[in-house]
């Protein structure tokens, strides 16, 4: 596919989730809608992968580290073809495949079951590890959100990899500036991430979340580093996509990490509940 | 019949009896106990909203913390405080507090004799469309297994509020297992709660029904259905889970001959553990525990789930029959 194609297919796949949330009736949308793009970059470009085979050896992994965003790796499985597009629909619901947050004994190809925050990055990390005793080309992909790096789990995952000079590892950080309680530089403020990481001893690669070359080259410039685990800090827009949040800078703005100009904590509470609500048409998980 | 003393809500038999979720009388109880207390203080762990620390931390910005998310940072940095004077009530949801920061709790809250309060909040499969990984089931046993622990699961919102209250001038660790959904409101405002007390809501003579949580309501419920049966169940509201009110129960079980337990967790290391354990110290009788057996909870609407897992009146109801027949 061309880059062009594949922001189409990203669009394709927004559209999917609002509709998948819209008939679930609840979920969240914030961060499926925000990781789009990365997530077409890795199934229709980067990762190598069999949809018809989930369980190819030879497959390259992707650990959804951030289960609430399940959403978007279920539409982007349907797209690439491992289980009908017809199947989102039962999203959330009774006896459905699609959990609410993944369940890998549910579903083939999700690797692993997640939706509490932090323990993905190590049992990403474990998979690179075995794979390399292994002799395997696979790798490992794991994509966590920026609030869940609070954890702790998370920085002795960062800690193990690095030690272990894991280079299968490629860890994306869906770095939206918001978590449940507000913007993460007010939660818990998260400073400089890439320097975090950094010092931890992991490459570092900055990105626009959004730009489709950015992603690719991102992904293929961590296969080639030697010696250390990869970290791409993605820099993503909430929602991106939904027109009354994308239309106005502001609501971009409102979670920005602007040094001293922090968002007002009313209007940051009105837009994550329109965010989160798809402008009242989903109940909010965290209300 | 339903015993006066226990002022329970007139209306609570009938259909458009009240509902609310009953970490909202959590919410209304932390800050009625915090007009009261200057020390106590609230942590949260990036769900001040939906665990109901919000009014808390309006009224009080500078008695809340925010720790992120965070859950064993939660409970420790609240063991320091609590070391350093303060009375701290922490939340989360229930499967990564107590669920994910277990031995945290046990050493430097059991062990360590901290006056920590821990609100689980969304526990049980009324969580709903979230599926299993939210959905937890297993707190009250790990709770349960806990030197000095004290464990609460109120049957209401107004119990919850109570129980709140009482539990923030009560020295020592404790556990408060909140849900998310509404679910009816059958005590009122005047209806007894101790930490050291079972509350018989109906006296009876067949069977004896020890519920907790929002089970306490279905079971009540289900006592009507029987008692039109000709068979009358005791109902007891056992929301202090631990201690567990042995002579109550005991005494319960010698009366009536038959025990079922009811609550919306695993029955194993649960409620029904806690009264199986009793019983077979004290009184062993014929016995039927409901809660999830072992499974799992999955993604639906709290009803359906609610439904599948057998947490209905009528599903008691049935067992109930089953289990007089044992006797
Ligand atoms: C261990 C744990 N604690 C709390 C939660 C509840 N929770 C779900 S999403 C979320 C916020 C996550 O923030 P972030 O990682 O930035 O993801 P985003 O909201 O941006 O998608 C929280 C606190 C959880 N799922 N797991
Ligand atoms: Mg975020």
């Amino acid at each position: 596919m061309t880059h062009k194609q594949l922001e189409l297919q990203a669009n394709e796949i927004r559209e999917d989730i609002i509709k998948m949330l819209v008939e679930a009736g609840s979920g969240h949308s914030a961060g499926p809608l925000g990781l789009a793009d990365i997530f077409t970059a890795l199934y229709f470009e980067v990762m190598e992968h069999r949809p018809k085979q989930p369980e190819w050896p030879g497959r390259d992994r992707l650990v959804l580290s951030n289960g609430h965003t399940v959403p978007v790796r279920y539409a982007t499985m349907a797209r690439a073809g491992y289980f009908p597009v017809s199947e989102l629909k039962t999203l959330r619901k009774f006896g459905s495949r699609l959990q609410g947050h993944p369940e890998r004994v549910r579903l083939p190809g999700l690797e692993t079951t997640s939706g509490p925050l932090g323990s993905g990055l190590s049992q990403a990390a474990g998979m690179a590890l075995a794979l390399r005793m292994d002799g395997s080309r696979g790798r490992v992909y794991c994509i966590t959100g920026d609030g869940e790096l609070d954890e702790g789990n998370i920085w002795e995952g960062a800690m193990f990899a690095a030690a272990k000079k894991l280079t299968n590892l490629t860890v994306i950080v869906d770095r939206n500036n918001i978590q449940i309680d507000g913007p993460t530089e007010r939660v818990m403020p998260l400073g400089d991430v890439a320097q975090k990481f950094a010092a931890f001893g992991w490459h570092v690669i900055e990105i626009d979340g959004h730009n489709m070359d950015a992603i690719i080259s991102a992904c293929n410039l961590a296969k080639a580093i030697v010696e250390r685990p990869t970290v791409i800090i993605a820099h993503t827009i909430p929602g991106k996509g939904v027109d009354y949040m994308q239309y106005d800078y502001h609501w971009h703005g409102y979670f920005a990490n602007v040094p001293g100009a922090p968002p007002a904590a009313d209007q940051a509470r009105i837009a994550l509940h329109e965010l989160r609500t798809l402008g009242g048409q989903i109940r909010s998980e965290h209300e | 019949m339903i015993d006066p003393q226990q002022h329970l809500a007139p209306d609570l038999l009938s259909p458009e009896v009240k509902q609310e979720a009953n970490r909202m009388g959590f919410g209304r109880g932390l800050l009625e106990a915090a007009h009261k207390d200057k020390d106590i203080v609230a942590l949260c762990a990036d769900l001040t909203i939906s665990t109901k620390m919000d009014d808390f931390a309006k009224s009080y910005p500078e008695r809340f913390v925010e720790v992120g998310i965070a859950e064993q940072n939660l409970v420790t940095v609240a063991a320091g405080m609590a070391l350093a004077g303060k009375t701290p009530f922490v939340s989360s949801y229930a499967a990564f507090s107590p669920g994910r920061n277990w031995e945290q709790i046990r050493t430097t809250i059991c062990l360590n004799q901290t006056n920590v309060k821990i609100v689980g909040s969304h526990a049980g499969v009324s969580v709903g469309p979230d599926g299993a990984t939210h959905q937890m089931l297993e707190d009250i046993a790990l709770m349960r297994v806990l030197p000095n622990m004290t464990v609460v699961v109120p049957a209401d919102a107004v119990e919850a509020a109570k129980a709140t209250i009482v539990l923030a001038s009560h020295k020592g660790p404790a556990y408060l297992r909140l849900a998310r959904e509404k679910s009816p409101v059958i005590t009122t405002d005047k209806s007894p709660f101790s930490l050291s007390k079972a509350q018989v809501l109906r006296a009876g003579t067949d069977l004896t029904i020890v519920a907790c949580g929002a089970l306490v309501y279905q079971a009540l419920v289900a006592a009507e259905a029987l008692s039109k049966q000709g068979i009358e169940a005791e109902v007891i509201n056992a929301a202090v889970v631990k201690p567990l009110d042995t002579i109550t129960i005991v005494a319960s079980a010698k009366k009536t001959g038959a025990v079922l337990t009811a609550e919306e967790a695993q029955v194993a290391g649960g409620l029904g553990g806690a009264v199986a354990e009793t019983l077979a110290d004290h009184h062993p009788v014929p016995m039927s525990r409901i809660g999830l057996l072992d499974h799992f909870g999955e993604s639906g609407t709290p009803a359906e789930l609610m439904e599948h897992f057998g947490l209905t009146a009528p599903h008691i109801t049935a067992k109930a029959q089953e289990l007089i027949k044992r006797k």
